[in-house]
């Protein structure tokens, strides 16, 4: 079985616009001995700084809005830890506004918030993000209301192991209404893309202005299978 | 024993002021040795463009890393090296020049994956085992065309008649 099947179907009619963008023919298959594993990119482009994870601190004053730390494991699907890796992330602000141009703009910007941060995960794959709490929001008329969601994009070791997804939180009732995560077919699969608030991390007696509430999101790339695929 | 794999879920319209930055669609300069500029449009099933912002374009081979977004005509430009001769699979066998291409865009769920071959490589495509296990008929799309300033066009049609052949490797 192929590890993509995980994945969503490039055609899903709920979520409209696959409709005319979802390729029809089938992928060509390819021995998975040729590029399965081959090296993914390096991207000499994408220099990462320390503080690029704290999105609190990139501007003047702290943003409006319930700051978190998010934090995960990237693995294999062997469950080992993806060392050094670039996870780039992308959010809406606390209104549920993004601060790209393409952002319809029914809700107001923050100005101490842009919404953007990276990391390389470290040498047992943990990344660690701190930021505020997205707001679900509505798209431009006639598409969807989208659950509070969080962008990211990783790169992998491999070319099989390229993956940009999105993180949900636990208990958000969007959650079984949106049509871009039904489209996932898997039930375990959807819950795999949705962050668990940690009680144990998170110092609820502690305070202070820096304290945020803990979310803890693993983060399961394709390659590397334990079963052999045929 | 194998762990849940995070699917994949759509790279939406919002990505550019996050994964974007100027120049970040070139990986060498115009008169570089092996220096091509590629374009293409990308389009969906009925012949529209994917325009800006909706999606966005990777190219990439070895240490080359290009990332390009389309513009109001769903068009993408990217500079890059022409990968030497002398590919080779593992096991030996002969690859033409070539590079990766992956698409992400608003309404695909996940990456949709090409390779854009060179047409001045008739001899290696016509030997190519990754091309020779694509129907004929659609082996074309895989290749750039010429253009008259010395570029290279690959279009890439997400849906439709002509539609580019994309892989799972």
């Amino acid at each position: 079985m192929s590890q993509l099947d995980a994945n969503p179907p490039y055609f899903h009619p709920a979520y409209l616009i696959t409709k005319k963008r979802a390729p029809r023919e089938p992928l060509v298959q390819l021995p998975r001995g040729w590029f399965h594993d081959l090296a993914g990119p390096t991207f000499g482009h994408l220099a990462v700084k320390p503080t690029d994870n704290d999105l609190t601190i990139q501007h003047d004053g702290p943003p409006q809005g319930q700051r978190i730390v998010l934090s995960g494991r990237v693995l294999d699907s062997d469950g080992r830890g993806v060392p050094n890796t670039l996870v780039e992330i992308w959010q809406a602000n606390s209104a549920g506004r993004y601060v790209d141009r393409a952002d319809p703009g029914f809700m107001p910007l923050d100005p101490n918030f842009t919404g953007a941060g990276r990391c390389m995960t470290d040498h047992q794959g943990n990344y660690r993000f701190t930021t505020i709490r997205p707001a679900a929001y509505a798209g431009p008329k006639g598409t969807m209301f989208r659950p509070a969601h969080i962008h990211f994009s990783l790169f992998g070791r491999t070319l099989s192991e390229r993956l940009i997804t999105q993180c949900y939180f636990d208990g958000d009732p969007l959650i079984e209404h949106d049509p871009i995560i039904e489209a996932v077919p898997d039930p375990k699969g959807r819950r795999r893309l949705v962050a668990r608030f940690d009680g144990e991390s998170t110092p609820l007696t502690s305070g202070g202005e820096t304290s945020a509430l803990s979310y803890n999101w693993d983060i399961v790339l394709r390659g590397r299978s334990a079963t052999p695929t045929l | 024993m194998s762990t849940q794999q995070s699917p994949s879920q759509t790279i939406g319209p919002m990505y550019g002021y996050a994964l974007y930055a100027k120049g970040m669609n070139r990986s060498t300069e115009p008169g570089e040795p092996g220096a091509v500029l590629i374009r293409g449009a990308v389009l969906d099933g009925e012949g529209e463009p994917v325009a800006h912002p909706d999606a966005l374009v990777e190219v990439w081979y070895g240490d080359q890393f290009t990332r390009a977004r389309t513009d109001a005509f769903g068009v993408w430009h990217v500079r890059v090296r022409k990968p030497e001769a002398g590919l080779e699979l593992p096991d030996g066998t002969g690859l033409a020049p070539y590079l990766h291409a992956t698409v992400w865009a608003r309404g695909l769920m996940k990456q949709a994956e090409t390779r854009i071959y060179f047409p001045d490589e008739a001899a290696a495509n016509a030997v190519d085992p990754v091309l020779a296990r694509v129907p004929e008929s659609r082996r074309h799309t895989l290749v750039a065309v010429p253009e008259d300033d010395g570029g290279l066009r690959f279009d890439i049609r997400l849906q439709g008649g002509d539609e580019t052949v994309f892989f799972d490797f």
